[in-house]
């Protein structure tokens, strides 16, 4: 976690007078600072602002003039309509409409970081701290209400941003009256973390769920529209006076250095020039087109690095072979070794999962501006722009109140993709031309060049005894760091920048292991890491992508439970129901199997003749509390080796829900674009570089191959806190599929993605 | 260098230009719209669609030269707020995108397909966006929207 070194610089941040409909604050600054002259009566209240730290109320909401209210949000919505939730929340606790709500998100000059798009937290603990935030403002509220009416506080309620007493509604003061257009000045408990672990709550007690009357509702987004109809810009269309365009040069050999540069060969493009530090080269010039032009014009002479990489199908035998730089072995239980000794029977099986791209819509692209005062600007699309905000810094080596990073919505992110990397790229520029650059990468780069979600094998062992029972289950990941960069762009370390400039480098460790409630009389389950084929500027560097590692480990172990429950001869639900312990898991395996129509036997299906078979499969999975359990319903032709996964059936428990419409928007979404990652996508690389360029070579699943059907089951637990839903319905989808493969033909299939070739080699 | 007066959305506009350009840089340089996308510039995503005389072309890869004196659309000056095309309206009533840098491709192919295509079929619809990507996986919420469309515009 990065710690604030001092507070940042509060007079930077702008207050808007008037709120308005909930809309998401996009790129610009927010609106004049106008500070009303009322008078001071309460020492809560403030006209000039609280410095932007975590323990001050000041730093999440705000009363307007008007009565209306301003959230500062630091975390942020990747377009699932997650705003909608925490404007939601803000709502409810503060007893106003959720039209008074206007959420401010991802902009370093009016959040404090609360870590970003991570983890799917924004309303497990962004929620819960703007929910405390929120409740903390009203207790204040209705505190400065009795003061003013003279009442004793327990006399007092809130209705519609008015407080009043409970006896007699005429005797009121609203928000606005009490402090609107002045800020609060009320210290908080900050358990001081930054990032995702920030807590600061204030002396209220958030509301009894029971009351809720907004929180559980379904309302829909607001940031449709201007979509739809482009009245807002996408950081792509974001123009600074002055701006210049920019690209970089990536080397054809991974690891290859610049030996010399010809600069005569763009002479004749306007205003081309080169930007070169050590073997970090991009071209800069006036006009796209020119930079474009100039990018494909310039002459490098490369070393001759020997070839990085290995033949691609030798990667698994490699994961196999390589020694573990790191082995973290989760909490055992039982005697393992000794069960598998004594077994009747042991079940085993292993699973490989690619190199994966976040090949997002279009290349990263970032704008930065450094002010004559020296105050840096980058505009960005990153999912984590505090955490960009000081990988720039640091890039740059000014400090962090210097630089501002401000979100503006891109081609998507789904974790670290190519967006930090690029907005490092551009700070280097634009301190180089010294005038504010427009980068943008390339497709072949977005796809090419931005962090892998990590390739992997897991091992998977079952003990069965003489009765039949599971005694002992035993279980390996073990592939590429899930962090070989890091998670964010705030360590130049962790950036293509700082890898093509030359900074000492540090490849960080982490993979993981199955996350569900199996219990049975031993179990160990372990992961191991093993270093990247290559430590500086790779193109197969590994980090997060969307639910990270989690569709390979489940795929993997929920395949196996299949497998195990082929092997005792009975149905796979049947087998996950005697293990299961969570009662909420059990809850929700019976949800999918009642919703999904579930016929209980074992798999495969038997007597399908013809060309086309069809077959039903079930995967489960926990993340962080939310759980998810998932029937795929899949047709397989035969002869083509074409699947199509025709209906999905999930059953999902994430606690509280906020918003049922957005939760079921992001559910399908994560449906969706797992079964793509499922079906089609593997990075595929050579031993010189990645071949993997654009949509041809790292296809993706198209509008033909979608479900008809994806059926959602919510099982709502008001009286819990809410958990996260943006990844874990992602997580079963492979598992699901490859067991409804198995029903559908009876062969067991082992490894990633389920392309039509794949397939009909298996089956044939 | 050449110059040219495009027909964009109804409006001329005069740039001068390096013929061989593809019209998305100068829809979005030249022009200052912020509407199409580049997604590859290569013609296999689709977030550069625009109509060219009502049929939909891949803006990064037609260059302006070819444009000559043919009637551009954009997905701005396909409908408005106030005036907004059935596939605009159908977006916004399904809550469609996600990131949305995929409705360029989306919206003006499938204008096109339904303008031609009366009560298409779910499979046509399909087939008809089958070249478009969309990568944060709203397919479901998209195909919805089309069908509406359809419907509005049956």
């Amino acid at each position: 976690m990065t710690k604030m070194e001092k507070p940042a610089n509060f007079s930077r941040r702008s207050f808007l007078k008037t709120g308005g409909a909930l809309v998401v604050s996009i790129g610009m600054p927010i609106g004049a600072e106008t500070l009303l002259s009322l008078n001071q009566a309460f020492a809560q209240a403030t006209a000039t602002r609280p410095p932007l730290v975590p323990n001050q109320l000041s730093s999440y909401v705000a009363i307007n003039a008007d009565g209306t209210v301003s959230a500062f949000f630091g975390k942020m919505d990747m377009g699932q309509g997650l705003y909608v939730s925490i404007g939601q929340m803000v709502a409810e606790e503060l007893d106003v409409a959720f039209e008074k709500v206007t959420v401010y998100m991802a902009d370093t000059r009016t959040s404090v970081n609360q870590g970003g798009a991570s983890g799917s937290t924004g309303i497990q603990f962004g929620g819960k701290q703007m929910r405390a935030a929120s409740a903390e403002a009203r207790r204040v509220l209705v505190e400065m209400a009795a003061q003013r009416l003279n009442l004793p506080a327990d006399q007092l309620t809130v209705t519609a941003g008015a407080v009043h007493a409970k006896a007699d509604a005429s005797k009121r003061a609203t928000y606005a009256e009490l402090i609107g257009g002045r800020h609060f000045n009320v210290e908080l408990e900050w358990n001081k973390q930054m990032g995702n672990a920030l807590y600061a709550p204030g002396k209220a007690t958030p509301k009894d769920p029971k009351d809720y009357k907004i929180v559980g509702k379904p309302i829909r987004r607001a940031d449709v529209a201007p979509k739809a109809f482009c009245t807002e810009p996408f950081v792509t269309d974001v123009k600074r006076p002055g701006m210049v365009h920019a690209r970089m040069v990536r080397p054809p050999v991974a690891g290859a250095s610049i030996v010399s540069i010809d600069e005569s060969s763009i002479k004749g493009i306007p205003g081309a020039r080169v930007v070169r530090e050590n073997n970090f080269l991009a071209v800069v010039a006036d006009k796209e087109w020119d930079v474009v032009k100039a990018m494909g014009a310039l002459k490098v002479q490369w070393s001759d690095a020997k070839p990085p990489f290995i033949n691609q199908a030798a990667l698994y035998e490699h994961i196999r072979k390589t020694p573990a730089r790191m082995r973290e072995e989760g909490k055992t239980i039982g005697n393992v070794d000794e069960a598998f000794k004594s077994a009747a029977r042991i079940v085993e099986a292993e699973y490989e999962w690619p190199f994966q791209s976040h090949a997002c819509m279009g290349p990263a692209c970032a704008v930065v501006e450094i002010a004559g005062n020296g105050h840096v600007t980058c505009w960005s699309g990153t999912q984590k722009p505090h955490f960009l905000r000081d990988g720039i810094a640091r890039t740059l080596g000014v400090k962090q109140e210097t630089v501002d990073c401000i979100w503006v919505v891109g081609p998507g992110s789904y974790g670290r993709n190519d967006a930090d990397d690029c907005g490092n790229d551009c700070a280097v520029i634009a301190k180089a031309v010294g005038r504010p650059v427009r980068l943008m990468y390339t497709r072949e780069q977005a796809t090419a060049w931005d962090p892998k979600g990590p390739a992997s094998i897991h091992r998977a062992r079952a003990a069965i005894d003489a009765n039949g029972q599971v005694v002992a289950y035993d279980f390996l990941s073990k592939g590429f760091s899930r962090i070989d960069v890091n998670t964010n762009g705030s360590q130049p370390r962790d950036t293509l920048a700082g890898h093509f400039r030359g900074v000492e480098l540090r490849s960080g460790d982490n993979f993981g292991v199955p996350s569900e409630s199996y219990a049975f009389p031993s179990k160990r389950m372990v992961w191991e890491t093993i270093p990247p084929f290559l430590e500086r500027a790779s193109p197969l560097r590994s980090a997060h992508l969307r639910d990270p590692v989690g569709p390979q480990i489940h795929f993997a172990s929920e395949s196996f439970m299949d497998e195990v429950a082929f092997a005792l001869g009975i149905d796979p639900i049947e087998l996950r129901l005697r293990h299961v312990k969570d009662p909420r898991d059990v809850a929700l395996l019976k949800a999918a199997a009642q919703k999904s129509g579930w016929e209980t036997r074992p798999s495969p299906r038997k007597g399908q003749t013809g060309s086309t078979v069809s077959g039903r499969g079930i995967a489960y999975a926990t993340r962080n509390g939310t759980r998810v359990a998932i029937v795929a319903e899949v047709d397989v032709d035969r002869t083509t080796g074409k699947i199509w996964a025709r209906k999905f059936t999930v059953a999902h428990d994430c606690g509280q829900i906020i918003n049922p419409d957005g939760l079921v928007h992001t559910i399908e979404g994560n449906i969706v674009q797992a079964l793509s990652r499922t079906l089609w996508e593997e990075v595929k690389f050579d031993p010189r570089s990645v071949t993997s360029v654009d949509w041809q070579s790292y296809p993706i699943l198209d509008m033909t191959e979608v479900p008809e059907t994806i059926d959602c089951v919510l099982l709502n637990y008001p009286d819990r806190p809410p958990t996260g839903a943006g990844e874990g319905a992602m997580r079963p989808v492979a598992a699901a599929v490859a067991n409804a493969v198995f029903d559908a033909t009876g062969v067991r299939i082992r490894q990633m993605p389920f392309t039509p070739d794949r397939i009909r080699a298996s089956i044939s | 260098m050449a110059k040219y007066t495009l027909d964009v959305n109804g409006k001329p506009h005069a740039i001068d230009v390096d013929p061989d350009m593809p019209l998305l840089y100068a829809l979005k340089n030249d022009i200052g719209l912020n509407n199409p996308q580049f997604g590859c510039g290569l013609a296999q995503c689709g977030a550069c669609t625009v109509h060219l005389n009502g049929q939909p072309i891949r803006a990064c890869v037609t260059p302006v030269s070819a444009v000559g004196d043919g009637k551009v659309v954009t997905l701005s000056g396909l409908g408005t707020p106030e005036k907004p095309h059935p596939l605009q309206t159908a977006y916004v009533e399904e809550q469609v995108t996600q990131c949305g840098y995929c409705i360029n491709g989306f919206v003006m192919t499938a204008a096109a397909f339904l303008r031609d295509n009366k009560k298409p079929t779910d499979a046509q619809i399909k087939q008809a966006l089958q070249g478009i990507k969309c990568r944060c996986g709203t397919h479901m919420n998209i195909f919805r929207a089309v069908k509406r469309a359809a419907t509005m515009m049956g």
